[in-house]
């Protein structure tokens, strides 16, 4: 479903992403790991074409993200690092407007796709409330929602869980799974245990590099009896 | 295209959903207004029943408030980090461009047109000459295209809504002082003649005039739009880059 090959950015004199390549198959909840600056950001925002990669391709489908940005984007379900949204609009407004643009044209079938992603993500108590005046966590929730409006076949969340209480946390990841069968999803987070409960792939980047890509359970065996953090923290030595 | 028109909505309804709009446009008839029944306005002493008193000051009012409208529509994105978000969605640079350029002409358009009273006044008291007052309409809103689409350039280049107003207003102000003799004396002094010649014709002031006097010139009208065209084609090549 998403390919990524030998993705390469450069920022001035620094290689934020140099050679990374992985694929995500339709069913896969791919948990993108990494200290902060390794990288991680900056490779989700070449798939969904939001940066002009220097190297290397990313396809989605089969469709080449510069060839065909506007295709590709119209398949994916992108949740930016801090949920970002128009702070006037009410999470309503904000919702009917990721819809029209997402093609929903007619008002009853926009307003349809709107109470879909209000549901899931439980926003129904704020839908009338402006963006501005919401939570974190109700913010995060208005993010997930547009990322899922138009029932993408991939996802790509960036710390989806991140500022969010444990309650909260363990509702988005319910939420991820359940939807997950039918989808191919990528998410970063700091969090390893967040890795262990829903992701069936990781991959542990440090320096601009993939330095692991294999399952939880492949992770942990090697080095049998340590804790996630401590063979994080191998794997990422280059970083500190 | 038809992704323009969300963007327009938008955007446009984005000044109303805020105090932006309202704070704008009662300012801007409040100093409109004022300047034209001032002494350097003269409405009632001109004794003409005519708008020449009341759009004389556009282009100086324009230079401070399209600015105002215009520093926003990029830098505000790009701040929030919902530029992230709106190039992620299935649009191209060019529709988001264009619905975001549209909303604020849009917007400039309803602050000009709500001068009406003004109109009514003159038609009340005198016996005006129509023509000339909606080829003045005509020109202002041309000019107010002109003047955004410089501000919306200089606002994709900053996240910073400051600089992006203050880039606004330094490059209004040069293309509005380029129609004064006094400026273009001494560009000639230190340009060949041809260039100062051909840089006095980016004037705001000269373009607009004939509107005021009734005339449609096609120039003109080339002059405002293709402005609006190239600054325009600048902002997605800046946006792109």
């Amino acid at each position: 479903m998403i390919e990524v090959k030998g993705l390469v950015k450069t920022y001035g004199p620094k290689r934020a992403v140099d050679g990374v390549s992985f694929s995500v198959k339709r069913g896969d909840i791919l948990g993108f790991l990494g200290p902060n600056g390794a990288g991680k950001s900056t490779t989700m925002k070449m798939i969904t074409g939001f940066l002009r990669p220097d190297a290397g391709s990313a396809t989605v489908d089969g469709i080449d993200v510069t060839r065909d940005p506007v295709a590709v984007k119209g398949k994916l379900g992108y949740l930016p690092e801090s949920a970002p949204a128009y702070p006037e609009m009410t999470v309503e407004e904000f919702l009917g407007f990721i819809a029209e643009i997402r093609g929903y044209r007619e008002a009853a079938a926009r307003a349809a796709q709107v109470d879909r992603a209000v549901q899931l993500t439980h926003l129904t108590p704020v839908r009338k409330q402006t963006i501005e005046t919401l939570s974190k966590g109700f913010k995060q929730r208005v993010g997930f929602a547009q990322a899922l409006l138009h029932d993408p076949a991939a996802l790509v969340l960036d710390e989806p869980t991140d500022g969010l209480d444990p309650n909260q946390k363990n509702e988005v990841r319910t939420l991820i799974k359940g939807m997950a069968e039918a989808k191919a999803v990528i998410l970063s987070t700091h969090i390893l245990e967040e890795v262990e409960a829903i992701c069936n792939r990781v991959i542990i980047i440090s320096q601009g590099k993939v330095v692991a890509d294999e399952t939880p359970a492949q992770m942990r065996a090697r080095k049998p009896g340590a804790r996630l953090d401590e063979i994080f923290r191998e794997l990422t030595r280059g970083d500190v | 295209m038809r992704h323009i028109v969300p963007i327009f909505k938008r955007e446009f309804l984005g000044y109303f959903r805020s105090p932006v709009a309202y704070v704008f446009l009662i300012a801007f008839l409040f100093i409109s207004v004022s300047l034209a029944f001032s002494r350097y306005g003269g409405f009632f002493r001109a004794g003409v029943a005519g708008m020449d008193s009341y759009f004389t000051f556009f282009p100086w009012l324009f230079m401070f408030l399209v600015p105002a409208v215009g520093m926003r529509l990029w830098s505000e994105e790009k701040r929030s980090g919902t530029v992230e978000l709106l190039f992620t969605l299935p649009i191209t640079t060019l529709e988001a461009v264009l619905g975001k350029f549209l909303a604020g002409w849009a917007f400039l358009t309803i602050a000009v047109l709500l001068s009406f009273p003004m109109a009514l006044t003159v038609g009340y008291l005198g016996d005006p000459d129509w023509g000339v007052i909606l080829t003045t309409y005509l020109g202002a809103v041309l000019m107010a295209g002109g003047y955004l689409g410089v501000c919306a350039l200089a606002s994709a280049l900053t996240k910073n809504q400051v600089i992006s107003f203050v880039i606004s207003l330094a490059a209004c102000a040069a293309l509005l002082f380029l129609g004064f003799s006094s400026f273009t004396d001494t560009l000639e002094g230190l340009l060949p003649m041809a260039l100062a010649d051909a840089l006095s014709n980016f004037s705001f002031i000269t373009h607009f005039d004939a509107f005021t006097k009734g005339i449609i010139d096609p120039k003109d009208v080339i002059f405002f739009l293709s402005l609006m065209g190239f600054t325009l084609f600048l902002n997605v090549v800046v946006l792109e880059r």
